[in-house]
């Protein structure tokens, strides 16, 4: 393991107060920054010495990207806004809760007081060997050391694995998937717009990075559409302790129909992939559908559709499979059992 | 500008991970600069088959031969274009990534390299005990063609000795591709224990990280190389003057007077014709 020092290495520390600002210093030092939101992810790394920067742009002292903003009957969420602030917005419980209960269950308190959800969407892998500093395929390397006949592999991939089997640790990011979010991306040269399935790379396109950002950008908010407000949500994450933990798995469905009918759904699983993956064929197979046992073993069957475990982590099929199955059922009054 | 990129491994020994992409564009670079320069060369250079009149002489005394001579069977043809479709996709899936265009390239670049080494194999069965196998090799024998080539490629009209089946340039391009080729087959091969495939059980722990090392550096010398090769290939393959060989490689044959132009008879041994004298 790396060990944690600390006193971290040198480098120029740059706070813009406003978002030209950060956006011009982005288009200045492009590969060379490392974009700070709230540090959670960044001081590891930066303490651990496993990656270096010459130059950091904390995004904290800029004002315009915290807040959360009602735009047509759907929020705009500020990249810096914190997840506590996130979780206590009246607009989000109300409507969104299904955000509200993902990022309520992001790490701990004094954790979620510190980061942002932009942050949650955008931190690294929380694989041990990659964060080691060794020369894993992630790393730029040619090696997976958690795919190997000894690796120790329990929390990782078992989907979509292409040579790196690392997975994405956001909690928020099913949610936002769910919701059918919008990431709002903003470079000097002006904005694009991904949804939110979109903006997670696999290592079959790229190995070496999380997300569609480019070295010149900036995540500047999540848009959430009106489409699913005040649906029927479900969001449950399993992890190894109640609090201050990564998900092994975590799934997060918004849906709207009758109790005894599934009549449209949205349904998205974390941390089974490096990417958040939108369960795109349940959703169609389950759409009209009676919400029964039935259907709920049936979508669950298919969730796990081509899983590929490692050494340790075969228990997180039937975890995949069952947390689909309790999501397809519901909570409360539409709840099957 | 570095050679090969450097990493390091759990034991903390420092360990070459593969080479540098900047040869990549330094073999494109090569290439191009390798076009231009022969492309300009060749609006000045003298050229190369025989005379006319040469040629009728030759065309009168071998009246015999068949009008259209085989060059290629039609396996020969399967083999090399199979090659060229898994060489291409080698090669794209390789590198487009590296540039920036970014798509799931691993299975299709394996299922590529299978299908080269099939050819390859295939290639070296069928030439061993079905062509004529020395046709295509260079060795002491060919001094005097190189010398006569090298002036004629001076401007230089020598009379001296013609090329058997394959052009000199042909042959010393088949060496080239022979060993850089296989290079990128067998390391490719030993790189298929790293990823995941229904072939090999993945354990990339079956040689050391040394070994590993010259595997990846010597794999990815021989693809930087091969954009190098292959853009030559090409651009010999598209010029006017060569156009003739192309040809053959697609329909299999040539003309009578373009063997007798570009070919020495004694060394490349037609069958004439039964019937036509």
């Amino acid at each position: 393991m790396a060990v944690i020092r600390d006193v971290m290495p040198v480098f120029e520390l740059f706070q813009p107060a406003s978002l030209q600002e950060a956006l011009t210093l982005v288009d200045k030092y492009r590969r060379d920054a490392w974009v700070m939101a709230g540090g959670l992810d960044s001081f590891d790394w930066l303490k651990d010495r496993t990656k270096r920067t010459s130059v950091v742009i904390d995004l904290s002292q800029t004002r315009e990207l915290r807040g959360v903003k009602e735009v047509n009957g759907g929020l705009e969420i500020g990249a810096t806004t914190t997840l506590t602030e996130v979780v206590r917005h009246p607009s989000v419980r109300d409507k969104f809760g299904l955000l509200m209960q993902a990022a309520e269950l992001v790490a701990s308190p004094q954790i979620r007081n510190q980061g942002t959800l932009g942050g949650n969407v955008s931190q690294d892998t929380r694989c041990w060997y990659y964060r080691s500093g060794w020369s894993c395929y992630r790393a730029g390397g040619n090696i997976c050391y958690a795919d190997t006949p000894t690796a120790i592999n329990r929390e990782h991939a078992i989907l979509h694995a292409d040579r790196c089997v690392a997975v994405s640790p956001s909690d928020t990011a099913p949610a936002l998937i769910a919701l059918e979010a919008q990431m709002v991306l903003r470079s000097v040269g002006g904005e694009r717009v991904v949804e939110a399935e979109d903006y997670f790379l696999g290592p079959d396109l790229d190995i070496t990075r999380m997300n569609v950002l480019r070295p010149n950008e900036l995540l500047v908010a999540i848009r959430i559409p009106a489409t699913w407000a005040g649906a029927q949500f479900y969001f449950e994450k399993v992890r190894d302790r109640n609090v201050w933990d990564f998900p092994l798995v975590n799934v997060a469905s918004a849906q709207t129909g009758t109790p005894a009918r599934i009549e449209k759904i949205r349904l998205a699983v974390g941390a089974v992939a490096a990417r958040p993956l939108r369960l795109a064929a349940v959703e169609t197979a389950v759409a009209g559908q009676p919400r029964t046992e039935a259907t709920a073993d049936m979508a669950g069957r298919l969730a796990v559709d081509g899983a590929q475990p490692l050494r340790y982590n075969g228990y997180k099929i039937p975890l995949m499979r069952n947390l689909v199955k309790r999501a397809i059922r519901g909570t409360g009054e539409q709840a099957t059992t | 500008m570095n050679f090969l990129t450097w990493g390091r491994n759990p034991w903390g020994q420092t360990i070459a991970t593969h080479v540098s992409w900047s040869l990549l564009y330094a073999s494109l670079f090569a290439g191009l600069m390798f076009l231009v320069a022969h492309a300009s060369y060749m609006i000045l250079s003298a050229h190369r088959k025989r005379s006319q009149a040469e040629t009728d002489a030759l065309e009168a005394a071998h009246k015999d031969l068949p009008v259209h001579i085989e060059r290629h069977s039609f396996m020969a043809r399967a083999f090399h274009w199979v090659m060229a479709a898994s060489m291409f996709t080698l090669l794209f899936t390789a590198f487009l990534p590296i540039i920036g265009v970014k798509f799931a390239w691993v299975r299709w670049h394996w299922i590529a390299g299978l299908v080269l080494t099939g050819a390859i194999i295939y290639h070296i069965i069928h030439a061993t005990f079905f062509l004529d196998f020395w046709s295509i090799w260079v060795g002491p024998r060919d001094i005097p063609e190189m010398k006569a080539e090298f002036l004629r490629e001076l401007g230089h009209d020598v009379p001296g000795p013609k090329s058997g089946k394959y052009p000199l340039g042909n042959r010393l391009y088949h060496l080239a591709i022979l060993v850089v080729g296989l290079s990128a087959a067998i390391t490719g091969i030993f790189m298929m224990n790293r990823v995941r495939t229904p072939l090999f059980a993945r354990n990339p722990y079956v040689l050391t990280d040394g070994t590993w090392s010259w595997i990846y550096v010597t794999h990815g010398l021989a693809g930087v190389g091969l954009v190098g090769l292959v853009i030559a290939h090409v651009y010999f393959a598209v010029r006017p003057e060569k156009w003739w060989i192309t040809k053959g490689m697609i329909f299999g044959w040539i003309t009578r007077r373009q063997y007798l132009e570009h070919h020495d008879p004694q060394r490349w041994k037609v069958q004439p014709e039964k019937g036509r004298a």
